[in-house]
């Protein structure tokens, strides 16, 4: 049953992938992009990684993808033209795909764990079965890597005055809502007392 | 309950970061424009961060968990990067002033820039390499396109992210096999694993090779060079000066440390790799960069040509040639910033010139700034007494003493085709006939290049041993010496 699963999801993991880079309108790239996310994440499952599953779906299909579409659809992007090289440079792109899959290919199968590595080997994860994968994360998140995390921080501070910095433009002439003036507005200068005689109308 | 980690050693970065959001708060707060307040807090810290990391990083101290190191290589590195950088930002502030460009981002990236290139300095650890290289990279891609409405600087602010992020995925798909082949990202424990190896797996090797390609593209090393001579020459001037000293520091420091400290025992698996791509960097440094006209674009195939003479003494693979490439990297510093106070007065008639003929005659209308910038041009040049010749002197010694005999041919013959493209200017300066008067360089601008210059001039005299004996305890560090 879970070998069925697998092959389900990577197949589809894999066909949808083929499918962003050749569809034809970029907006179904993109939706061809969350059902990639979704399958991978299912893989994730799989594997016992939880976690990495459900951040995959909130970041990657919630945020991540939903803004590339946004992007998409706001530039004027034309695939066709996009494309008029491909056949051009295809050969070249295929023989170097090639020998990187080849020498790949060589690497992998030539696996070979250092032996003399395995007493130093990184902080291991516990047994499925005695914690959770968001429990492991967080016992070592904010401890043993808390450095790297302040790192991340310092790196997302970065990135947001970036942006400000490049888009931002101070405008004069611009008006703005100000609560405190519009609080303290006297009386007198709103409202209007008018007497109306009946049936005669303002 | 774990407890606190030993935050000492990490001082100055702790420092520059809380120092970084403080200047940025008080930017966004100041009701009219802060640049100049900003800035100048900027430098106070990283004077005091200079002082902290000088106070507090002394001996080999490991700490957050085994992500960070401090050390007197990693010191030597800071200082450097922390006197670049305060160097090129005093030039800065006044060309922006000038330009009316101004704006108080600028410093507080630059800062957070630092504080990226001290978290690669003290890297003990892929993960924490790669957390300093993004703080860095992601500020200077900012800087780069700093002036927004400049179709030149906007264009090479993207080119750079573009090609940086290309590197940072290289450096990540490296790491990764790395660490699938030894199950370690730490550099202690990946150098104790590989001490006195038989046999290394090749997906080791592989991922070597790809970190080495994503260094080398940080450096600005041929073949990975092609973003260096658009982006000098797009990314305002002041930005182009702080680009080829304090990023080519700290890059070329974790280069050393990298290559030093977890993968030493595999020399001879990296050895060649680092030979060719020096061999490569001197001789594009030195036959493209002759054909130039604009002066930021010959300053960028210079520094190509400077980073393939430094690698000289990293393919060395000993303290000898690591100690070589500090005090390398130390003169150049002087150079560059000297050579980019000049560039940075390039004015006249109101209007900021780059041409290399612009400089002609000169020896005539600003005799001062005309000989300061031929002693920069000589001793990039190599030619003794001045400063330059000395740091390829120590380079080139380390490869002969190693039998790298035909690395160090190949360096003396490149630098002599160099030497034609630096003489050149010279010649322009003082022969050609005299162009349009310059306006007088700011207060400044004369500090900077008055510093470098006597520095340069007077290497041999005053420095020399100090910073030769400095290098030498900081490269032995390296070497757990």
């Amino acid at each position: 049953m879970t070998a069925f699963v697998f092959y389900l999801f990577a197949a589809l993991a894999i066909a949808s992938g083929a499918m962003v880079v050749t569809a034809r309108n970029p907006v179904h790239s993109v939706l061809f992009l969350i059902l990639t996310f979704f399958n991978v994440a299912g893989l994730f499952i799989l594997l016992g990684a939880e976690f990495v599953a459900m951040i995959m779906v909130i970041v990657y299909v919630g945020a991540v993808a939903v803004l590339f579409l946004f992007v998409v659809m706001m530039l004027d992007i034309h695939a066709v033209t996009l494309r008029e090289g491909f056949t051009k440079i295809l050969p070249v792109g295929a023989v170097v795909a090639l020998v990187l899959f080849v020498e790949l290919a060589l690497v992998f199968g030539t696996w070979l764990m250092a032996p003399d590595l395995d007493a130093v080997r990184g902080a291991p994860t516990p047994a499925v079965g005695e914690l959770s994968n968001t429990q492991a994360i967080g016992a070592v998140l904010y401890t043993d890597y808390v450095y790297l995390f302040q790192l991340a921080g310092i790196v997302l501070l970065v990135g947001m005055i970036g942006s400000i910095m490049l888009t931002l433009r101070a405008r004069v002439g611009v008006k703005r809502q100000n609560p405190r003036t519009q609080a303290n507005r006297p009386l007198e200068d709103c409202i209007e007392v008018k007497k109306v005689a009946t049936g005669k109308g303002v | 309950m774990s407890e606190l980690p030993n935050l000492i050693p990490a001082l100055p970065e702790i420092f520059l970061a809380l120092a970084g959001m403080a200047l940025l708060m008080l930017g966004v707060f100041r009701k009219r424009d802060a640049t100049r307040q900003v800035g100048h807090l900027a430098l106070a810290a990283f004077a005091a961060a200079a002082v902290l990391a000088l106070t507090f990083g002394g001996p080999r101290q490991v700490t957050f968990n085994g992500l960070f190191i401090t050390d007197a290589f990693a010191v030597f590195a800071k200082l450097m990067v922390f006197g670049a950088s305060a160097a090129t930002l005093i030039l800065a502030l006044k060309w922006m002033e000038q330009e009316n460009a101004a704006r108080f981002e600028f410093p507080v990236l630059v800062v957070f820039a630092v504080l990226g290139m001290c978290a690669m300095i003290s890297a003990n650890d892929f993960l924490s390499l790669y957390m300093g290289l993004e703080t860095q990279s992601l500020a200077l891609y900012l800087i780069a396109a700093y002036q927004r409405d400049a179709t030149r600087s906007t264009e090479a602010g993207l080119k750079y992210f573009v090609l940086g992020a290309l590197a940072s995925g290289l450096f990540l798909y490296g790491a990764s096999l790395i660490y699938g082949f030894t199950g370690t990202t730490n550099f202690d424990s990946l150098a104790q694993g590989f001490e006195g190896a038989e046999t290394v797996s090749p997906g080791v090797v592989v991922g070597l090779v790809f970190i080495i390609c994503a260094l080398a593209f940080k450096v600005s090393a041929v073949p990975f060079h092609m973003w260096t001579p658009d982006v000098y020459e797009g990314a305002p001037t002041p930005v182009t000066a702080f680009f080829s000293v304090a990023p080519k520091v700290a890059a070329l420091a974790l280069f050393l440390r990298v290559m030093s400290a977890p993968f030493g025992d595999l020399l001879a698996q990296w050895q060649q790799v680092i030979v060719a791509i020096s061999v490569a960097s001197m001789m594009l440094g030195g036959f493209a960069a002759i054909v130039q006209t604009n002066i930021k674009r010959l300053m960028a195939y210079s520094s190509i040509g400077h980073v393939g003479y430094a690698l000289v003494g990293l393919a060395v693979g000993s303290a000898e040639g690591i100690g070589g490439v500090l005090v390398y990297m130390t003169i150049y510093l002087f150079m560059n910033v000297g050579t980019f106070a000049v560039i940075l007065s390039m004015r006249a008639n109101g209007r900021l010139v780059e041409g290399i003929n612009d400089l002609s005659g000169l020896s005539k209308n600003r005799p001062v700034m005309a000989a300061a910038l031929a002693v920069m041009m000589f001793s990039m040049a190599g030619i003794p007494p001045f400063a330059g010749f000395f740091g390829k002197f120590f380079i080139f010694k380390a490869a002969v003493d190693a039998g790298l005999i035909p690395l160090a041919v190949v360096g003396v013959l490149t630098s002599v085709v160099a030497a034609f493209y630096y003489l050149r200017i010279v010649k322009i300066i003082y022969f050609d006939e005299a162009g349009d008067q310059f306006e007088p360089m700011t207060a400044q601008a004369r500090l900077v290049l008055g510093i470098a210059s006597v520095f340069v001039a007077v290497f041999f005299l005053f420095p020399l041993p100090q910073i030769v004996l400095a290098a030498d305890t900081a490269a032995k560090a390296l070497f757990g010496g």
